[in-house]
């Protein structure tokens, strides 16, 4: 999923203060999953805002919808009836749902309402681990499917630096060393043969540095 | 010999190498890298001048490399990955070496949230490893990053660090063997306060066969005070200060400290002289360059000849 949190009211209230009418959007997928936008999370930041608003004796129109999904045409248009009679939208979508609004609804103003961090996993319930950096190319075939590029603070392809302590990451004492994971995985399957090879540096071409990426498949296209 | 290096002549000539470090200033301050240079001239084979270390903005490695250089010194460039990607690191190896400087430390570095400028990106395009290859592919094959040929290219004696002391013990030989295929051929290595682990190390280097196939210069630093001590041992990435020597700098008055962390540093340099393997020491004596003179002496390291 993508994991996302919550923005503090004080800085909405900062992008939102100069509308009158708001209408709130969330989106019941990833950012549900991570209780940071979904439609228990979209009630509760509408309440908060009413709440916060009153206090300053101001009424702006604050409305409610959540969307099934904030990044897809078919589920965005569906709030088409609610967008005219409001001045902005405040979405918790991830940054893609904000931008999907953004196309969408061409003159309204989106605001986030979260901060989107990373794609991940739900560990337990509460908890949610970055996983994937989304680097183009999967390599975790190689290393005993844990990523180096995203569990390791610098990226390492040749093993583990010398400030892993103990399996934990010299950044912070609650990172594990993603190295010493890839290592106990990998000797658990009798693959530990595989760290000895030399591996060259990474095409990051295929990531976020060969600028934005897009994915146009014509057998999909309608 | 495949280079030019003073460092390389020594070590084939099978001496007992010293290095030392020299850390640059946190400013453009010519005269301090001279001051520190000054102090280590004739009783070094080469010095080392550290990347910004621990993340901490200093000048420029190459630039201090060109002072020294030019004070007559052997200059080790110490290179991170952590702040430049492949076009600046391979531009900064022509252009240290289009000055004169041929010996090359390559290194990941201290993770920037250490430093003073937590807020930077981290670049890590290549691994230390990487950077190995890089340069010795520059010297043996006269190629950049992608097979493009130089012109003139840089002929680089090539150092790696090594952390004994790092965990999972057993993957730090693994890693020098990677290292020196890579390679590397001079390995410094991670402060050694623990001289039990060290040389647990250093035989499972010579049962793989690599001192055979790289130099290994053991690392020093010598202790200023407990307090130094103590913030070694729980503050810096990679560090192993057993509670022995803590105990031993706590013992020891305020004001005899700094002599009683010389002395351990002059005891771990003649202990590990002894061990097979050991090529040479490097002496990294943190905003106390001063003081190198004195533990070499102390240590009975002679003078050094010119070769």
């Amino acid at each position: 999923v993508i994991v996302a949190e919550i923005k503090e009211i004080a800085e909405i209230r900062q992008m939102i203060d100069r509308y009158s009418s708001i209408l709130v959007v969330g989106c019941d997928s990833c950012v549900a999953e991570c209780a940071a936008g979904g439609n228990r999370e979209t009630m509760l930041l509408a309440a908060a805002l009413k709440l916060s608003y009153r206090k300053d004796n101001k009424d702006p129109v604050i409305t409610e919808s959540c969307l099934d999904r904030q990044c897809v045409d078919d589920f965005i248009e569906r709030i088409a009836h609610l967008v005219p009679e409001h001045e902005a939208i405040l979405s918790l979508g991830c940054g893609a749902g904000v931008q999907a609004l953004a196309r969408v609804y061409s003159d309204k103003p989106i605001i986030p309402a979260l901060d989107t961090l990373f794609i991940g996993e739900t560990e337990m319930r509460g908890v949610w681990q970055e996983n994937c950096l989304g680097c183009g190319k999967c390599k975790l075939g190689y290393f005993g499917a844990v990523c180096p590029v995203t569990r390791c603070s610098k990226k390492l392809m040749n093993g583990p630096c010398g400030g892993s302590k103990g399996g934990r990451c010299e950044v912070r004492e609650d990172i594990p060393c993603g190295w010493d994971m890839i290592m106990r995985r990998l000797e658990s399957l009798g693959e530990l043969d595989r760290l000895e090879e030399y591996v060259p540096p990474v095409d990051w071409s295929t990531s976020h540095s060969g600028g934005p990426r897009r994915v146009v498949r014509e057998d999909q296209k309608p | 010999v495949k280079t030019e290096s003073r460092l390389e002549k020594v070590l084939s000539a099978g001496h007992f190498a010293v290095t030392a470090e020299c850390g640059p200033p946190r400013g453009a301050d010519v005269s301090s890298v001279e001051k520190k240079g000054r102090t280590l001239l004739g009783c070094v084979d080469a010095v080392n001048v550290t990347d910004n270390q621990t993340a901490i903005v200093r000048m420029s490695s190459v630039a201090a490399c060109s002072i020294l250089k030019g004070l007559g010194h052997e200059p080790i460039l110490q290179m991170v990955t952590r702040d430049r990607n492949r076009i600046a690191l391979q531009s900064d190896l022509f252009g240290a070496f289009a000055l004169g400087v041929c010996n090359v430390l390559c290194l990941t570095g201290d993770h920037q949230c250490f430093g003073n400028q937590k807020e930077a990106v981290g670049v890590f395009d290549l691994d230390s490893i990487q950077l190995v290859k890089t340069v010795r592919d520059m010297r043996e094959q006269g190629t950049m990053i992608g097979g493009t040929e130089i012109q003139v290219a840089p002929k680089m004696f090539i150092g790696a660090a090594a952390n004994p002391f790092a965990d999972p013990p057993e993957w730090r030989v693994v890693r020098l063997a990677k290292k020196v295929q890579a390679g590397a051929d001079f390995i410094q290595t991670q402060s050694i306060f623990n001289l039990d682990r060290f040389e647990q190390f250093m035989t499972r280097a010579r049962d793989l066969g690599l001192t055979e196939k790289v130099s290994i210069l053991a690392g020093v630093t010598p202790l200023k005070s407990v307090g130094m001590a103590r913030y070694m041992a729980t503050k810096v990435a990679g560090m192993d200060v057993p509670e022995e020597t803590i105990n031993r700098m706590a013992a020891a008055p305020k004001d005899k400290q700094a002599d009683e962390g010389i002395r351990i540093a002059v005891e771990t340099i003649q202990k590990v002289r002894e061990i097979k393997g050991v090529a040479g020491v490097h002496l990294m004596a943190i905003e106390w360059e001063e003081k190198v003179p004195e533990i070499l002496k102390a240590a009975g390291i002679p003078q050094r000849a010119h070769v």
